[in-house]
Protein backbone atom coordinates (compact mmCIF):
# COMPACT_ATOMS: atom_id res chain seq x y z
CA UNK A 1 0.00 0.00 0.00
CA UNK A 2 2.91 2.30 0.53
CA UNK A 3 3.61 2.21 -2.73
CA UNK A 4 0.38 3.66 -3.66
CA UNK A 5 0.68 6.35 -1.16
CA UNK A 6 4.48 8.14 -1.68
CA UNK A 7 3.27 9.23 -5.48
CA UNK A 8 0.28 11.08 -4.59
CA UNK A 9 2.40 13.37 -1.96
CA UNK A 10 5.23 13.68 -3.78
CA UNK A 11 2.62 15.00 -6.66
CA UNK A 12 2.16 18.56 -5.47
CA UNK A 13 5.67 19.84 -5.98
CA UNK A 14 6.04 18.55 -9.85
CA UNK A 15 3.69 20.70 -10.98
CA UNK A 16 5.20 23.81 -10.70
CA UNK A 17 8.33 22.55 -11.92
CA UNK A 18 7.13 21.02 -14.92
CA UNK A 19 5.24 24.76 -15.49
CA UNK A 20 8.88 26.40 -15.00
CA UNK A 21 10.22 23.79 -17.34
CA UNK A 22 7.41 24.03 -20.20
CA UNK A 23 8.49 28.31 -20.65
CA UNK A 24 11.67 27.73 -20.47
CA UNK A 25 11.17 25.23 -23.48
CA UNK A 26 9.79 27.85 -25.70
CA UNK A 27 12.64 30.47 -25.54
CA UNK A 28 14.88 27.57 -27.30
CA UNK A 29 13.85 27.67 -30.81
CA UNK A 30 14.43 31.62 -30.89
CA UNK A 31 17.40 31.24 -29.28
CA UNK A 32 18.71 28.94 -31.49
CA UNK A 33 17.53 30.72 -34.88
CA UNK A 34 19.91 33.89 -32.98
CA UNK A 35 22.71 31.79 -32.72
CA UNK A 36 22.47 30.32 -36.17
CA UNK A 37 22.12 33.65 -37.48
CA UNK A 38 24.97 35.17 -35.89
CA UNK A 39 27.14 32.20 -36.95
CA UNK A 40 25.98 32.48 -40.16
CA UNK A 41 26.40 36.37 -40.35
CA UNK A 42 30.27 35.84 -38.90
CA UNK A 43 31.30 33.28 -40.97
CA UNK A 44 30.12 35.31 -44.40
CA UNK A 45 27.50 32.80 -45.32
CA UNK A 46 25.31 35.77 -44.93
CA UNK A 47 26.71 38.53 -46.49
CA UNK A 48 27.25 41.70 -44.00
CA UNK A 49 26.12 44.42 -46.30
CA UNK A 50 22.48 42.08 -46.82
CA UNK A 51 22.09 41.09 -43.43
CA UNK A 52 24.10 42.11 -40.04
CA UNK A 53 24.64 40.51 -37.19
CA UNK A 54 22.45 40.30 -34.34
CA UNK A 55 25.30 41.42 -32.33
CA UNK A 56 26.58 44.19 -34.41
CA UNK A 57 22.27 45.13 -34.19
CA UNK A 58 22.83 45.05 -30.51
CA UNK A 59 25.86 47.10 -30.59
CA UNK A 60 24.57 50.01 -32.78
CA UNK A 61 21.24 49.85 -30.75
CA UNK A 62 23.57 50.60 -27.89
CA UNK A 63 25.96 53.02 -29.54
CA UNK A 64 22.68 55.18 -30.80
CA UNK A 65 21.05 54.64 -27.15
CA UNK A 66 24.46 55.86 -25.45
CA UNK A 67 24.69 59.45 -27.50
CA UNK A 68 20.97 60.02 -27.03
CA UNK A 69 19.71 60.06 -30.90
CA UNK A 70 17.80 56.68 -30.05
CA UNK A 71 15.55 58.27 -27.47
CA UNK A 72 14.84 61.35 -29.62
CA UNK A 73 13.88 59.30 -32.54
CA UNK A 74 11.48 57.04 -30.58
CA UNK A 75 9.62 59.70 -28.15
CA UNK A 76 9.20 61.57 -31.43
CA UNK A 77 7.48 58.00 -32.86
CA UNK A 78 6.02 57.79 -30.00
CA UNK A 79 4.62 60.89 -29.70
CA UNK A 80 3.20 60.87 -33.32
CA UNK A 81 1.87 57.56 -32.64
CA UNK A 82 0.01 58.46 -29.14
CA UNK A 83 -1.41 61.91 -30.72
CA UNK A 84 -2.84 59.73 -33.60
CA UNK A 85 -4.21 57.07 -31.61
CA UNK A 86 -5.75 60.07 -28.83
CA UNK A 87 -7.60 61.35 -31.93
CA UNK A 88 -8.44 58.11 -34.19
CA UNK A 89 -9.78 56.63 -31.36
CA UNK A 90 -12.20 59.00 -29.05
CA UNK A 91 -13.51 59.53 -33.07
CA UNK A 92 -14.11 55.96 -33.52
CA UNK A 93 -15.59 55.29 -30.19
CA UNK A 94 -17.65 58.30 -30.17
CA UNK A 95 -19.14 57.79 -34.25
CA UNK A 96 -19.13 53.83 -32.95
CA UNK A 97 -21.15 54.46 -29.64
CA UNK A 98 -23.68 56.94 -31.73
CA UNK A 99 -24.21 54.77 -34.86
CA UNK A 100 -24.83 51.71 -32.19
CA UNK A 101 -27.31 53.59 -29.76
CA UNK A 102 -29.27 55.63 -32.17
CA UNK A 103 -31.38 55.42 -35.31
CA UNK A 104 -30.19 58.07 -36.65
CA UNK A 105 -26.59 57.87 -35.50
CA UNK A 106 -26.68 54.44 -37.48
CA UNK A 107 -28.52 55.79 -40.51
CA UNK A 108 -25.98 58.64 -41.23
CA UNK A 109 -22.75 57.07 -39.51
CA UNK A 110 -22.51 53.78 -40.63
CA UNK A 111 -23.02 53.78 -44.49
CA UNK A 112 -20.11 56.19 -45.27
CA UNK A 113 -17.52 54.99 -42.90
CA UNK A 114 -18.87 51.34 -44.66
CA UNK A 115 -17.90 52.73 -47.83
CA UNK A 116 -14.38 54.47 -46.37
CA UNK A 117 -13.52 51.00 -44.97
CA UNK A 118 -12.89 49.76 -48.70
CA UNK A 119 -10.47 52.04 -49.07
CA UNK A 120 -6.89 50.95 -48.02
CA UNK A 121 -6.08 53.94 -46.19
CA UNK A 122 -2.08 53.74 -47.01
CA UNK A 123 -3.56 54.59 -50.71
CA UNK A 124 -4.27 57.88 -49.47
CA UNK A 125 -1.10 59.27 -48.77
CA UNK A 126 -0.94 60.86 -51.94
CA UNK A 127 -4.26 62.84 -51.56
CA UNK A 128 -3.10 63.40 -47.81
CA UNK A 129 -0.02 65.03 -49.35
CA UNK A 130 -2.03 67.41 -51.06
CA UNK A 131 -4.25 67.66 -48.22
CA UNK A 132 -2.07 68.25 -45.51
CA UNK A 133 1.58 68.54 -46.49
CA UNK A 134 4.31 66.47 -45.81
CA UNK A 135 4.77 67.61 -42.00
CA UNK A 136 3.37 65.78 -38.49
CA UNK A 137 0.08 66.48 -39.60
CA UNK A 138 0.37 63.57 -42.03
CA UNK A 139 2.18 61.11 -40.00
CA UNK A 140 -0.74 61.93 -37.27
CA UNK A 141 -3.64 61.65 -39.91
CA UNK A 142 -2.43 58.14 -41.26
CA UNK A 143 -1.91 56.81 -37.29
CA UNK A 144 -5.22 58.70 -37.12
CA UNK A 145 -6.82 56.63 -39.94
CA UNK A 146 -5.95 53.23 -39.29
CA UNK A 147 -6.04 53.32 -35.93
CA UNK A 148 -10.06 53.95 -36.54
CA UNK A 149 -11.50 51.33 -38.49
CA UNK A 150 -10.86 48.47 -36.19
CA UNK A 151 -11.74 49.83 -32.93
CA UNK A 152 -15.26 51.42 -35.36
CA UNK A 153 -15.71 47.91 -36.04
CA UNK A 154 -15.34 46.64 -32.84
CA UNK A 155 -16.80 49.22 -31.03
CA UNK A 156 -19.92 49.17 -32.82
CA UNK A 157 -20.47 45.33 -33.04
CA UNK A 158 -19.39 45.38 -28.83
CA UNK A 159 -22.61 47.51 -28.91
CA UNK A 160 -24.75 45.74 -30.80
CA UNK A 161 -24.07 42.63 -29.32
CA UNK A 162 -25.59 43.11 -25.41
CA UNK A 163 -28.42 40.93 -24.94
CA UNK A 164 -30.88 42.81 -25.16
CA UNK A 165 -32.74 41.02 -21.98
CA UNK A 166 -29.93 42.83 -19.70
CA UNK A 167 -30.95 46.10 -21.07
CA UNK A 168 -34.39 44.94 -20.39
CA UNK A 169 -34.11 43.70 -16.72
CA UNK A 170 -32.02 47.32 -15.78
CA UNK A 171 -34.44 49.14 -17.34
CA UNK A 172 -36.80 47.70 -15.19
CA UNK A 173 -34.67 48.64 -11.72
CA UNK A 174 -35.41 52.27 -12.75
CA UNK A 175 -31.86 53.11 -14.74
CA UNK A 176 -32.02 55.55 -16.81
CA UNK A 177 -30.07 56.70 -20.11
CA UNK A 178 -27.35 57.84 -18.37
CA UNK A 179 -27.13 54.79 -15.94
CA UNK A 180 -27.88 52.27 -18.71
CA UNK A 181 -25.00 53.59 -20.73
CA UNK A 182 -22.62 53.52 -17.79
CA UNK A 183 -23.82 49.79 -16.18
CA UNK A 184 -24.67 48.34 -18.99
CA UNK A 185 -23.20 49.33 -22.27
CA UNK A 186 -20.18 50.41 -21.69
CA UNK A 187 -19.09 47.18 -19.51
CA UNK A 188 -20.78 45.05 -21.72
CA UNK A 189 -19.15 46.44 -24.42
CA UNK A 190 -15.80 46.67 -23.08
CA UNK A 191 -14.71 43.38 -24.04
CA UNK A 192 -15.06 43.76 -27.92
CA UNK A 193 -13.59 47.57 -27.02
CA UNK A 194 -10.38 46.20 -26.25
CA UNK A 195 -10.18 43.91 -28.99
CA UNK A 196 -10.66 47.22 -30.69
CA UNK A 197 -7.67 48.71 -29.41
CA UNK A 198 -5.28 46.09 -29.90
CA UNK A 199 -6.08 45.91 -33.48
CA UNK A 200 -6.13 49.84 -33.70
CA UNK A 201 -2.40 49.69 -32.39
CA UNK A 202 -1.65 47.33 -34.31
CA UNK A 203 -2.76 49.10 -37.46
CA UNK A 204 -1.55 52.35 -35.66
CA UNK A 205 2.25 51.46 -35.79
CA UNK A 206 1.77 50.26 -39.75
CA UNK A 207 0.26 53.60 -40.87
CA UNK A 208 3.23 55.46 -38.58
CA UNK A 209 5.77 52.76 -40.33
CA UNK A 210 4.98 53.99 -43.63
CA UNK A 211 4.26 57.34 -42.49
CA UNK A 212 7.58 58.31 -41.30
CA UNK A 213 9.18 56.95 -44.37
CA UNK A 214 7.46 60.03 -46.03
CA UNK A 215 9.99 63.44 -45.61
CA UNK A 216 10.60 63.10 -41.99
CA UNK A 217 13.16 64.24 -40.04
CA UNK A 218 12.51 62.43 -36.88
CA UNK A 219 11.75 59.31 -35.96
CA UNK A 220 12.14 55.54 -36.24
CA UNK A 221 11.38 55.42 -39.83
CA UNK A 222 13.46 58.60 -40.56
CA UNK A 223 16.32 56.61 -38.66
CA UNK A 224 15.78 53.52 -41.47
CA UNK A 225 15.30 55.47 -44.63
CA UNK A 226 18.38 57.89 -43.58
CA UNK A 227 20.55 54.56 -42.57
CA UNK A 228 19.28 52.98 -46.19
CA UNK A 229 20.99 56.07 -48.24
CA UNK A 230 24.29 54.95 -46.15
CA UNK A 231 23.91 51.57 -46.77
CA UNK A 232 24.07 51.14 -42.79
CA UNK A 233 22.21 47.80 -42.81
CA UNK A 234 22.72 47.48 -38.94
CA UNK A 235 20.85 50.50 -38.32
CA UNK A 236 17.52 49.43 -40.83
CA UNK A 237 17.42 46.17 -38.84
CA UNK A 238 18.00 48.04 -35.21
CA UNK A 239 14.39 50.30 -36.65
CA UNK A 240 12.62 46.81 -37.24
CA UNK A 241 13.76 45.61 -33.76
CA UNK A 242 12.08 48.35 -32.47
CA UNK A 243 9.21 48.80 -34.28
CA UNK A 244 8.49 45.04 -33.45
CA UNK A 245 9.73 45.37 -29.68
CA UNK A 246 7.25 48.60 -29.10
CA UNK A 247 4.33 46.56 -30.87
CA UNK A 248 4.87 44.14 -28.56
CA UNK A 249 5.19 46.20 -25.30
CA UNK A 250 1.68 47.53 -26.32
CA UNK A 251 0.06 44.57 -26.92
CA UNK A 252 1.27 43.36 -23.16
CA UNK A 253 0.12 46.57 -22.16
CA UNK A 254 -3.67 46.35 -23.11
CA UNK A 255 -3.81 42.63 -22.28
CA UNK A 256 -2.73 44.17 -18.57
CA UNK A 257 -5.41 46.13 -18.59
CA UNK A 258 -7.53 44.35 -20.11
CA UNK A 259 -6.75 41.46 -17.21
CA UNK A 260 -7.38 43.99 -14.51
CA UNK A 261 -10.47 45.54 -16.14
CA UNK A 262 -12.29 42.25 -17.22
CA UNK A 263 -12.05 40.01 -13.45
CA UNK A 264 -15.81 39.19 -14.32
CA UNK A 265 -14.62 37.41 -17.03
CA UNK A 266 -12.17 35.27 -15.05
CA UNK A 267 -14.43 34.06 -12.57
CA UNK A 268 -16.36 32.93 -15.45
CA UNK A 269 -13.19 30.96 -16.02
CA UNK A 270 -12.80 30.15 -12.82
CA UNK A 271 -15.88 27.93 -12.67
CA UNK B 1 -49.04 58.46 -1.56
CA UNK B 2 -51.22 59.22 1.31
CA UNK B 3 -54.72 57.71 -0.57
CA UNK B 4 -53.45 54.38 -2.00
CA UNK B 5 -56.01 53.48 -4.59
CA UNK B 6 -58.12 50.25 -3.77
CA UNK B 7 -56.31 48.09 -6.61
CA UNK B 8 -52.57 48.39 -7.22
CA UNK B 9 -52.98 47.49 -11.11
CA UNK B 10 -55.40 48.35 -13.57
CA UNK B 11 -55.76 46.98 -17.10
CA UNK B 12 -58.30 47.87 -19.03
CA UNK B 13 -58.81 46.84 -23.09
CA UNK B 14 -55.43 45.52 -23.61
CA UNK B 15 -54.55 45.32 -27.86
CA UNK B 16 -51.54 44.05 -29.59
CA UNK B 17 -50.61 42.42 -32.26
CA UNK B 18 -47.55 41.17 -34.00
CA UNK B 19 -47.69 42.12 -37.88
CA UNK B 20 -51.32 39.91 -38.54
CA UNK B 21 -50.78 37.71 -35.32
CA UNK B 22 -53.42 39.19 -32.97
CA UNK B 23 -52.33 38.66 -29.18
CA UNK B 24 -54.00 40.40 -26.78
CA UNK B 25 -57.48 41.68 -27.73
CA UNK B 26 -59.12 43.60 -25.06
CA UNK B 27 -57.41 41.78 -22.02
CA UNK B 28 -58.48 43.73 -18.68
CA UNK B 29 -57.56 42.78 -15.35
CA UNK B 30 -57.26 44.25 -11.65
CA UNK B 31 -54.52 43.22 -9.37
CA UNK B 32 -55.84 44.45 -5.82
CA UNK B 33 -53.56 46.09 -2.57
CA UNK B 34 -51.21 43.04 -1.45
CA UNK B 35 -53.57 40.41 -3.72
CA UNK B 36 -51.52 37.53 -5.63
CA UNK B 37 -53.07 37.14 -9.11
CA UNK B 38 -51.87 34.04 -11.36
CA UNK B 39 -52.16 34.91 -14.76
CA UNK B 40 -52.59 31.42 -16.53
CA UNK B 41 -52.43 30.48 -20.43
CA UNK B 42 -50.97 28.33 -22.95
CA UNK B 43 -48.28 28.41 -24.54
CA UNK B 44 -47.88 31.49 -27.00
CA UNK B 45 -51.23 32.70 -25.24
CA UNK B 46 -49.57 36.63 -25.01
CA UNK B 47 -49.23 36.33 -21.42
CA UNK B 48 -45.74 36.68 -21.42
CA UNK B 49 -46.49 39.94 -23.61
CA UNK B 50 -49.00 41.17 -21.17
CA UNK B 51 -46.88 41.66 -18.22
CA UNK B 52 -43.95 42.73 -20.70
CA UNK B 53 -46.77 45.77 -21.44
CA UNK B 54 -47.26 46.05 -17.50
CA UNK B 55 -43.69 46.16 -17.22
CA UNK B 56 -42.89 49.17 -19.62
CA UNK B 57 -41.05 47.03 -22.13
CA UNK B 58 -43.54 47.27 -25.07
CA UNK B 59 -44.39 50.83 -25.99
CA UNK B 60 -46.73 50.22 -28.44
CA UNK B 61 -49.99 48.64 -27.08
CA UNK B 62 -53.68 49.59 -27.26
CA UNK B 63 -55.41 50.34 -23.94
CA UNK B 64 -55.12 51.71 -20.78
CA UNK B 65 -52.58 50.45 -18.40
CA UNK B 66 -52.44 51.92 -14.93
CA UNK B 67 -49.22 50.36 -13.12
CA UNK B 68 -48.26 52.03 -9.72
CA UNK B 69 -44.31 53.04 -10.19
CA UNK B 70 -42.36 51.22 -7.75
CA UNK B 71 -42.81 47.69 -9.34
CA UNK B 72 -40.45 45.10 -9.64
CA UNK B 73 -40.04 42.60 -12.40
CA UNK B 74 -38.85 38.97 -12.22
CA UNK B 75 -37.98 37.22 -15.64
CA UNK B 76 -38.01 33.44 -16.34
CA UNK B 77 -34.28 34.04 -16.66
CA UNK B 78 -32.27 35.58 -14.15
CA UNK B 79 -30.89 38.51 -16.52
CA UNK B 80 -28.08 39.92 -13.84
CA UNK B 81 -25.54 41.72 -15.41
CA UNK B 82 -22.54 39.46 -16.16
CA UNK B 83 -20.24 42.12 -14.80
CA UNK B 84 -21.29 43.22 -11.85
CA UNK B 85 -20.97 40.73 -8.32
CA UNK B 86 -23.95 39.82 -6.46
CA UNK B 87 -24.52 42.92 -4.18
CA UNK B 88 -23.86 45.39 -7.06
CA UNK B 89 -26.58 43.97 -9.37
CA UNK B 90 -29.11 44.10 -6.51
CA UNK B 91 -27.95 47.46 -5.71
CA UNK B 92 -28.62 48.41 -9.67
CA UNK B 93 -30.42 51.43 -9.32
CA UNK B 94 -30.46 52.29 -5.71
CA UNK B 95 -29.42 55.48 -4.57
CA UNK B 96 -28.12 56.80 -1.74
CA UNK B 97 -25.55 55.93 0.88
CA UNK B 98 -26.79 52.81 2.36
CA UNK B 99 -27.67 50.86 -0.78
CA UNK B 100 -24.84 48.29 -0.34
CA UNK B 101 -26.11 47.70 3.08
CA UNK B 102 -30.29 47.34 1.37
CA UNK B 103 -28.72 45.13 -0.99
CA UNK B 104 -27.38 42.86 1.37
CA UNK B 105 -30.38 42.39 3.76
CA UNK B 106 -32.32 41.83 0.64
CA UNK B 107 -29.45 39.16 -0.25
CA UNK B 108 -29.95 37.81 3.13
CA UNK B 109 -34.03 37.59 2.81
CA UNK B 110 -33.35 35.06 0.18
CA UNK B 111 -30.66 33.20 2.04
CA UNK B 112 -27.93 34.24 0.14
CA UNK B 113 -26.92 37.25 2.22
CA UNK B 114 -22.84 35.72 2.30
CA UNK B 115 -22.54 35.45 -1.20
CA UNK B 116 -22.42 39.08 -2.27
CA UNK B 117 -18.87 39.34 -3.56
CA UNK B 118 -19.72 36.51 -5.87
CA UNK B 119 -20.08 36.86 -9.83
CA UNK B 120 -23.30 35.72 -11.19
CA UNK B 121 -21.96 32.58 -13.05
CA UNK B 122 -20.32 31.05 -9.66
CA UNK B 123 -23.93 30.53 -8.74
CA UNK B 124 -25.91 27.79 -9.68
CA UNK B 125 -29.41 28.41 -11.60
CA UNK B 126 -31.69 28.26 -8.21
CA UNK B 127 -29.36 31.09 -6.75
CA UNK B 128 -29.06 33.28 -9.58
CA UNK B 129 -32.85 33.62 -9.55
CA UNK B 130 -32.91 33.90 -5.91
CA UNK B 131 -30.63 37.26 -6.46
CA UNK B 132 -33.12 38.08 -9.28
CA UNK B 133 -35.74 38.07 -6.58
CA UNK B 134 -34.01 40.31 -3.86
CA UNK B 135 -33.10 42.58 -6.93
CA UNK B 136 -36.74 42.92 -7.79
CA UNK B 137 -37.11 43.09 -3.46
CA UNK B 138 -34.65 45.24 -2.28
CA UNK B 139 -37.06 48.57 -3.99
CA UNK B 140 -39.63 47.62 -1.56
CA UNK B 141 -41.79 47.34 -4.42
CA UNK B 142 -45.49 47.27 -3.50
CA UNK B 143 -46.25 44.74 -7.03
CA UNK B 144 -44.29 42.35 -8.15
CA UNK B 145 -44.38 40.96 -11.59
CA UNK B 146 -43.16 37.91 -12.16
CA UNK B 147 -43.05 36.27 -15.72
CA UNK B 148 -42.76 32.69 -15.21
CA UNK B 149 -40.16 32.71 -12.56
CA UNK B 150 -39.82 29.20 -11.37
CA UNK B 151 -39.93 28.12 -15.09
CA UNK B 152 -36.27 27.23 -15.78
CA UNK B 153 -35.24 25.36 -12.27
CA UNK B 154 -35.78 21.99 -11.02
CA UNK B 155 -38.77 20.76 -9.71
CA UNK B 156 -36.80 20.49 -6.28
CA UNK B 157 -35.79 24.24 -6.32
CA UNK B 158 -39.31 24.90 -7.61
CA UNK B 159 -41.09 23.97 -4.74
CA UNK B 160 -38.77 25.66 -2.45
CA UNK B 161 -39.15 29.17 -4.65
CA UNK B 162 -42.32 28.68 -4.31
CA UNK B 163 -42.29 28.35 -0.66
CA UNK B 164 -39.82 31.42 -0.59
CA UNK B 165 -42.18 33.84 -2.34
CA UNK B 166 -44.87 32.83 -0.17
CA UNK B 167 -42.72 33.76 3.18
CA UNK B 168 -41.48 37.18 1.25
CA UNK B 169 -45.38 37.82 0.63
CA UNK B 170 -46.19 37.39 3.95
CA UNK B 171 -44.03 39.56 5.26
CA UNK B 172 -43.97 42.48 2.83
CA UNK B 173 -47.62 42.10 1.77
CA UNK B 174 -46.83 43.12 -1.93
CA UNK B 175 -49.60 42.30 -4.69
CA UNK B 176 -48.03 39.90 -7.49
CA UNK B 177 -48.87 39.60 -10.73
CA UNK B 178 -47.79 35.96 -11.76
CA UNK B 179 -47.36 34.71 -14.77
CA UNK B 180 -47.25 30.96 -15.37
CA UNK B 181 -48.23 27.84 -17.50
CA UNK B 182 -48.53 25.41 -13.92
CA UNK B 183 -51.35 24.98 -12.63
CA UNK B 184 -50.46 23.94 -9.11
CA UNK B 185 -48.13 26.54 -8.98
CA UNK B 186 -51.34 29.35 -9.53
CA UNK B 187 -53.10 27.67 -6.71
CA UNK B 188 -50.76 27.06 -4.24
CA UNK B 189 -49.47 30.80 -4.09
CA UNK B 190 -52.57 32.90 -6.16
CA UNK B 191 -55.14 34.29 -4.52
CA UNK B 192 -57.61 34.53 -7.70
CA UNK B 193 -56.46 32.76 -10.89
CA UNK B 194 -57.36 34.26 -14.70
CA UNK B 195 -56.81 32.71 -17.76
CA UNK B 196 -56.04 34.43 -20.96
CA UNK B 197 -57.11 32.66 -24.10
CA UNK B 198 -57.91 34.13 -27.82
CA UNK B 199 -56.36 37.60 -26.30
CA UNK B 200 -58.66 38.39 -23.37
CA UNK B 201 -59.43 37.02 -19.63
CA UNK B 202 -61.37 33.71 -20.59
CA UNK B 203 -62.23 32.83 -16.70
CA UNK B 204 -61.44 33.74 -13.36
CA UNK B 205 -61.35 32.03 -10.40
CA UNK B 206 -60.70 33.09 -6.61
CA UNK B 207 -58.72 30.64 -4.95
CA UNK B 208 -60.54 30.05 -1.17
CA UNK B 209 -58.03 27.67 -0.02
CA UNK B 210 -56.52 28.57 3.35
CA UNK B 211 -52.18 29.38 3.87
CA UNK B 212 -50.17 28.17 3.76
CA UNK B 213 -51.27 25.43 1.16
CA UNK B 214 -50.64 22.59 -0.07
CA UNK B 215 -51.64 20.31 -2.97
CA UNK B 216 -53.19 17.58 -1.00
CA UNK B 217 -55.50 19.99 0.65
CA UNK B 218 -59.57 19.44 0.25
CA UNK B 219 -60.81 21.34 -2.81
CA UNK B 220 -57.11 21.63 -4.61
CA UNK B 221 -57.68 19.03 -6.92
CA UNK B 222 -61.19 20.06 -7.59
CA UNK B 223 -59.85 23.66 -8.77
CA UNK B 224 -56.86 21.91 -10.35
CA UNK B 225 -59.00 20.06 -12.55
CA UNK B 226 -60.82 22.72 -13.71
CA UNK B 227 -58.36 24.77 -14.56
CA UNK B 228 -56.81 22.31 -16.16
CA UNK B 229 -59.97 21.67 -18.41
CA UNK B 230 -60.14 25.28 -19.00
CA UNK B 231 -56.69 25.19 -20.66
CA UNK B 232 -57.94 22.62 -22.86
CA UNK B 233 -55.72 19.93 -21.08
CA UNK B 234 -59.33 17.21 -20.21
CA UNK B 235 -59.04 14.01 -18.34
CA UNK B 236 -58.05 11.22 -19.35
Amino acid sequence: MTTTVTPAVLKPPTVPRRRTRKRWTRLVSPLVLLVVWEAAARTGVLPPEKVPAPSLVAETGWRLAADGQLTTHLLDSLTRALIGLGIGGSLAVVLAAAAALLRIGDDTIDPPVQMARMLPHLGLVPLLIIWVGIGEELKISLVALGSFFPLYFNTYAGIRDIDQRLVEAARTCGLNQWQLLRHVVLPGALPSLFLGLRLAIGAGWLSLVVGEQVNAQTGIGFLMMEAREFAQTDVVVLGLVIYALLGLISDVLIRFLEKRTLTWRRGLQAT
Amino acid sequence: MATRPASDLTVSDLHKAFGDTVVLDGASLTVGRGEVVALLGGSGSGKSTLLRILAGLDADAGGTVDVPPDFGVVFQEHRLLPWKRVADNVALGLHGADARTRALAALTEVGLGDRGDAWPAELSGGQAQRVAVARALVREPSLLLLDEPFGALDALTRLRMQQLLERLRARHGFAALLVTHDVDEALLLADRALVLESGRIAEEITVPLPRPRHQDDPGFSGLRRHLLDRLGVPAV
